[in-house]
C-alpha cells in the first residue's frame, strides 16, 4: 500500500510540475518536451490504476504520434517565439484569477460531491475480476461487441482527419520533374520518330 | 493519505485541466502552445474518465477514453495542418494576426 501510495504521489508530481512547465518553457521545443514527459506520466498512473490498455494506447498515439507532430510542426516553422511571448505577465493575473476560480470549483465539487448509493449498481459494462481476464482482453470483448459503432465511428474520425491534413498541406509546385506514366503511354511514333533524308557526305541539319 | 483513492486522481485531473486553461490565457499569442494546453485539457479528461471506469468496475469509461483519444489525435493533426498553411500562406502565427474573417 505504501509503495502505491508513493509512486502515485511521484507520478502525479511530475505529471503536474511537467504540465506546469508546458505552459510556462520560453521555447516551444522544450513545451514539447514537457508535454511528452506529463503523457509517459499519466501513463504510468493509468498503469497504477490497471488500465494498461490505456497506458499504453496512451503512450504509443500522445507521445509517438501527436507530440512527434508537435515537434515537427514547431521545428519546420521559422517563428520568432520571443515576440509571440510578449505579454505572459500582462495576462498572467487574470488568467491565475480564471484557473483559481475554477481549480475551487472543481474542489468544491469534488468535496461535496456524495455517490447515491443505487447509481453505483448498474454498469453498463461491468469490468471482470483481473484475475480472470486481463485488462486488454475484458476492454477488447467489449470493444468490439458491444461499442463497435462507436469504434468504427473513431475509425472513420480518423480517416477524415488523415483525409483533411492530406489536402489541407498538399500542393502543387511548379518546376518538379515527376514521372508522367499518361503522358509516356499517349506518346505516338509520329511525334517521337522522324525520318531524315542524309545526303551523303553532308549531315543531317 | 496512503490510501490512493478516487478522489486522490480527480484533484490530480482537476489540477492538469486548470493549467491547460491557464496556459491557453498566459500563452494568448501563440498558437502551438495553446494547442498543447487543449491537449492537456484532454489528457485530464482521460484521467477523470479511467478514474472512474476502474473505481466503479465500469469498462464504458475506458472505451469513452479511447474516443477521446482519437478525437484528440485527429483535432491535433488537423489543427497543426491548418497552422502549417496559414503560416505559408501569411508568414506569421500570431494569433491577432488571425482576423483574416473579421470574426
Amino acid at each position: 500500500m505504501i509503495v502505491q501510495a508513493i509512486a502515485f504521489y511521484l507520478f502525479a508530481a511530475v505529471t503536474v510540475g511537467s504540465a506546469f512547465l508546458v505552459i510556462t518553457a520560453k521555447n516551444p521545443v522544450h513545451s514539447v518536451l514537457f508535454l511528452i514527459l506529463a503523457f509517459f506520466n499519466a501513463a504510468a498512473l493509468f498503469v497504477l490504476m490497471g488500465a494498461e490498455f490505456i497506458a499504453m494506447i496512451l503512450v504509443i498515439v500522445y507521445v509517438g504520434a501527436v507530440a512527434v507532430l508537435f515537434l515537427f510542426v514547431v521545428m519546420m516553422l521559422d517563428i520568432n517565439f520571443v515576440e509571440l511571448r510578449q505579454g505572459f505577465q500582462q495576462y498572467l493575473p487574470f488568467g491565475l484569477l480564471i484557473g483559481a476560480i475554477l481549480l475551487v470549483e472543481l474542489i468544491l465539487i469534488l468535496a461535496g460531491s456524495i455517490a447515491a448509493p443505487d447509481a453505483l449498481a448498474p454498469a453498463a459494462s461491468p469490468a471482470p475480476s483481473l484475475d480472470q481476464v486481463t485488462n486488454t482482453h475484458a476492454l477488447g470483448a467489449v470493444l468490439y461487441t458491444k461499442y463497435i459503432y462507436l469504434f468504427q465511428g473513431a475509425g472513420l474520425v480518423l480517416l477524415v482527419a488523415m483525409i483533411g491534413a492530406i489536402v489541407l498541406t498538399h500542393r502543387k509546385r511548379e518546376g518538379v520533374k515527376k514521372q508522367d506514366s499518361f503522358a509516356q503511354f499517349a506518346r505516338r511514333r509520329e511525334e517521337a520518330v522522324e525520318l531524315k533524308k542524309v545526303e551523303p557526305g553532308q549531315g543531317i541539319q | 493519505m496512503l490510501t490512493i483513492g478516487l478522489g486522490h486522481y480527480l484533484s490530480v485531473a482537476a489540477i492538469l485541466f486548470t493549467l491547460g486553461i491557464l496556459g491557453i490565457f498566459v500563452n494568448r499569442k501563440n498558437v502551438i502552445v495553446i494547442l498543447m494546453s487543449i491537449e492537456l485539457m484532454l489528457l485530464a479528461v482521460n484521467i477523470n474518465l479511467v478514474a472512474f471506469s476502474i473505481f466503479l468496475h465500469d469498462l464504458g469509461g475506458q472505451v469513452f477514453a479511447l474516443l477521446v483519444l482519437t478525437v484528440a489525435a485527429g483535432e491535433a493533426a488537423i489543427g497543426l495542418a491548418i497552422l502549417v498553411i496559414y503560416f505559408r500562406n501569411r508568414g506569421t502565427i500570431a494569433v491577432e494576426d488571425i482576423n483574416l474573417m473579421k470574426g
